[in-house]
């Protein structure tokens, strides 16, 4: 009897020596003349397991991890194959381990579940059913859902998804030969962020799914991913998802006999943050420097090519077909407030269990921390949270009962974003932290924008004059460069072109106001010397 | 193969991936990332050629080229090392990994090892925040690095070259 194994063949698996186990798995099996079908399917997100091999049995799938090329043969020797539980990396039925079993997987229902290159597998777990609702459909039928479902945008911006597309809808093309746009942003740049990724290499025909529903949703017949080059793996596993969408007829000329049409292109970023901020984006797509634009007019109405364009982040258009396949109702009735629905959050940094938790929003932080992280990895106590990516606020312990939800973290000026949440035990230098928010705005800036493009390089030049005003006693000094450094943050929010200057003084005004006795004194002596030495290497300023 | 040989052929295939893809909407970063992957950098010969088939200026060329810190006009080492310098990566050493590995190769960000093995460039994040600190090497990432593992494995990318990326 041959036996079916699940091992990840995502990127966070790979880098933890997923390939080898494979390997491994396969050659011992058959010298031990075990007849395995080993399936790489996507990760299940729960990334402390992995590479986290699982078994299929009459009771469902067991799992074990993390497991190293070293735990192959005991494994197969200790009735692996038969979900046995003697060995000491046994984990039980995956769907029951607490850290899976607690999240509400919307958006994430197949990740793990599936092998993502298959279009079959894809369907028997509900796939493609809201393309055929939304087939029944016309395009505002599709709108009103997306508004109904109360979706906002899960780049970060959270701009209600069904508004932009009913302003796309409602645009003009301004010629026959001219056509609307779906662009897939993913350019998942912030740190602390995966979730784009994952879903891109665990359950691939979601997102593509989701973007044929936007394009009969509003009459777009072309769309793009614009993936960054730094997912290789994603790039490999989106074409040959793609590939596969063609020859079923999901994508071409005539989808599902409907005589509609959607064609679909990834296109490569090339290490460039603020091609994340929509309009550079767009800039780099029709083959220029990714340069900021001015809003408006907004990409809804003159986007791609000048033309009418609807921009949303991966996970946006990943769960679009969850909601037309179940309705927007059943949606809508996850969340709190004006947050609806689910946000797969991202547990990163230094925490013992790292990984994908998706849930309803309106959770707390301490809730995510205490139910899913298990404390830091590295044992010590937690000193900071930053959540949102590298533009978002550094939260001290009194704010970490916040509900997640956008509003209430617009209330303490800080931002839910992407949903990233990085923890740092206590040896962190939150002044270096705030240091670094600018110094990464000064490699990252388009340069469009005065305030981004010199506000962040004064900003880092301001921080390390504080430091050596500190050290040699003058206060009085350090008092008024910290005046100087508040001004510098407010020019750069209220006149930056887009968030990428506007945003970044949030990180660093969090670290001002609330890590106030650590600001400026939290850093070894030798401190100077080591940041110039940081600076001068710093490159990727090629802008 | 004389030079001159040699820069025909470059230029030939050059010209190929142009004209394979030079009607492509927004064709530029597509050729330049074929260049790109093709010989591991983009050969000046590159920016005129390319000039030519978008009807751009060669200095617009290079001003594409010049934003995207993906995009080098010079011949890497064999092996291109990016050390993540996101925060996630920062919350678990990655300064100290940093440091070590400068150390070891003897070289900075953006520079190459004299017998041209290893070329070092930092990144900003590669999406592996659960498993951190993460560097890239080719086309694969490692989680969980640090100096000891770092040594090992530039040890072996030394001996023989890793056929990387041939996963799936």
């Amino acid at each position: 009897m041959t036996t079916t194994l699940y091992l990840p063949m995502d990127t966070t698996a790979l880098s933890m020596g997923a390939a080898d186990v494979a390997k491994a798995i396969e050659f011992q099996s058959c010298a031990n003349n075990q007849a395995i079908n080993l399936i790489r399917n996507g990760s299940r997100g729960l990334f402390y397991l992995e590479p986290l091999l699982e078994v299929e049995t009459a009771k469902g799938r067991i799992a074990y991890g993390p497991v190293s090329v070293d735990d192959v043969e005991s494994l197969l020797a200790q009735g692996l194959l038969n979900g046995e539980p003697t060995h000491p990396l046994y984990l039980g039925l995956t769907e029951n381990i607490p850290y899976l079993a607690k999240q509400q997987r919307l958006t994430f229902q197949r990740a793990g579940i599936i092998n993502p290159l298959s279009i079959e597998d894809y369907i028997k777990h509900q796939g493609f059913v809201g393309l055929a609702n939304a087939l029944a459909l016309n395009g505002q039928g599709i709108v009103d859902e997306i508004k109904t479902s109360g979706l906002r945008g899960r780049g970060g911006a959270a701009f209600p998804t069904g508004i932009k597309w009913q302003t796309v809808l409602d645009a003009k093309v301004t010629s026959t030969d001219h056509k609307k746009y779906i662009v897939c942003n993913a350019d998942e740049g912030d740190s602390g962020t995966f979730s784009d990724r994952l879903i891109m290499e665990a359950d691939p025909f979601s997102l593509i799914e989701g973007m044929v529903i936007s394009g009969l949703a509003v009459g777009a017949t072309q769309g793009y991913i614009y993936l960054r080059s730094e997912y290789p793996q994603a790039h490999k596993i989106l074409e040959k998802a793609i590939t596969s969408a063609y020859q079923n007829q999901y994508l071409g000329d005539n989808i599902q006999g409907s005589e509609q049409q959607f064609n679909l292109e990834v296109r490569l970023g090339a290490g460039a943050y603020i091609c994340g901020e929509e309009t550079a984006l767009l800039e780099s797509l029709e083959g220029k420097r990714g340069l900021v634009r001015a809003k408006p007019p907004l990409p809804a109405i003159e986007g791609l090519f000048g033309q009418p364009t609807i921009v949303n982040n991966v996970i946006s258009l990943a769960t679009v077909p969850t909601i037309l396949a179940k309705g927007a109702q059943y949606y809508q009735n996850y969340g709190v407030g004006r947050s609806r629905g689910t946000l797969p959050f991202q547990l990163a940094g230094n925490i013992k269990q790292g990984g994908l938790v998706e849930l309803a929003f309106g959770t707390t932080l301490a809730d995510i921390i205490n139910d899913f992280g298990g404390g830091t990895y590295t044992g010590e106590p937690m000193k900071a949270i930053q959540v949102g990516g590298p533009l978002g606020a550094y939260l001290p312990e009194q704010q970490w009962h916040t509900p997640l939800d956008y509003e209430a973290f617009s209330a303490i000026n800080a931002v839910l974003g992407h949903g990233g949440i990085v923890v740092f035990d206590d040896s962190v230098s939150m002044t270096e932290q705030a240091r670094f928010a600018l110094e990464f705005c000064r490699v990252e800036s388009c340069g469009k924008c005065t305030p981004c493009r010199i506000g962040s390089t004064r900003g880092v030049e301001v921080i390390d004059k504080m430091v050596a005003a500190h050290q040699q006693g003058e206060s009085a000094n350090q008092a008024a460069l910290n005046e100087l450094l508040v001004d510098l943050c407010d020019t750069m929010v209220d006149g930056s072109l887009c968030a990428m200057g506007s945003m970044t003084p949030i990180p660093v005004k969090s670290v001002i106001n609330h890590f106030a006795d650590d600001f400026i004194t939290d850093l070894p002596t030798k401190h100077i010397e080591k940041i110039s030495v940081v600076s001068l290497v710093s490159t990727g300023e090629q802008n | 193969m004389s030079t001159n040989s040699k820069n025909q052929s470059i230029e030939q295939t050059i010209l190929g991936i142009v004209e394979q893809k030079k009607d492509l909407s927004g064709a530029l970063l597509p050729i330049l990332h074929d260049v790109q992957h093709h010989f591991d950098y983009i050969p000046k010969p590159a920016l005129a050629i390319i000039a030519q088939a978008l009807q751009q200026t060669e200095a617009e060329i290079y001003g594409v080229i010049s934003f995207y810190s993906h995009f080098q006009l010079e011949e890497p080492g064999k092996h291109t090392i990016e050390i993540c310098r996101g925060e996630a990566c920062q919350s678990m050493g990655s300064k100290a990994l940093e440091q070590a590995v400068k150390k070891q190769l003897k070289i900075d960000y953006g520079q190459t090892t004299a017998d041209k093995n290893f070329t070092l460039e930092p990144v900003y994040c590669l999406g592996n925040c659960a498993c951190s600190p993460s560097i890239k090497v080719g086309e694969k990432s490692y989680g969980r690095m640090n100096s000891e593992k770092f040594a090992k494995l530039s040890e072996q990318l030394s001996l023989y070259k890793i056929s990387l990326g041939e996963e799936q």
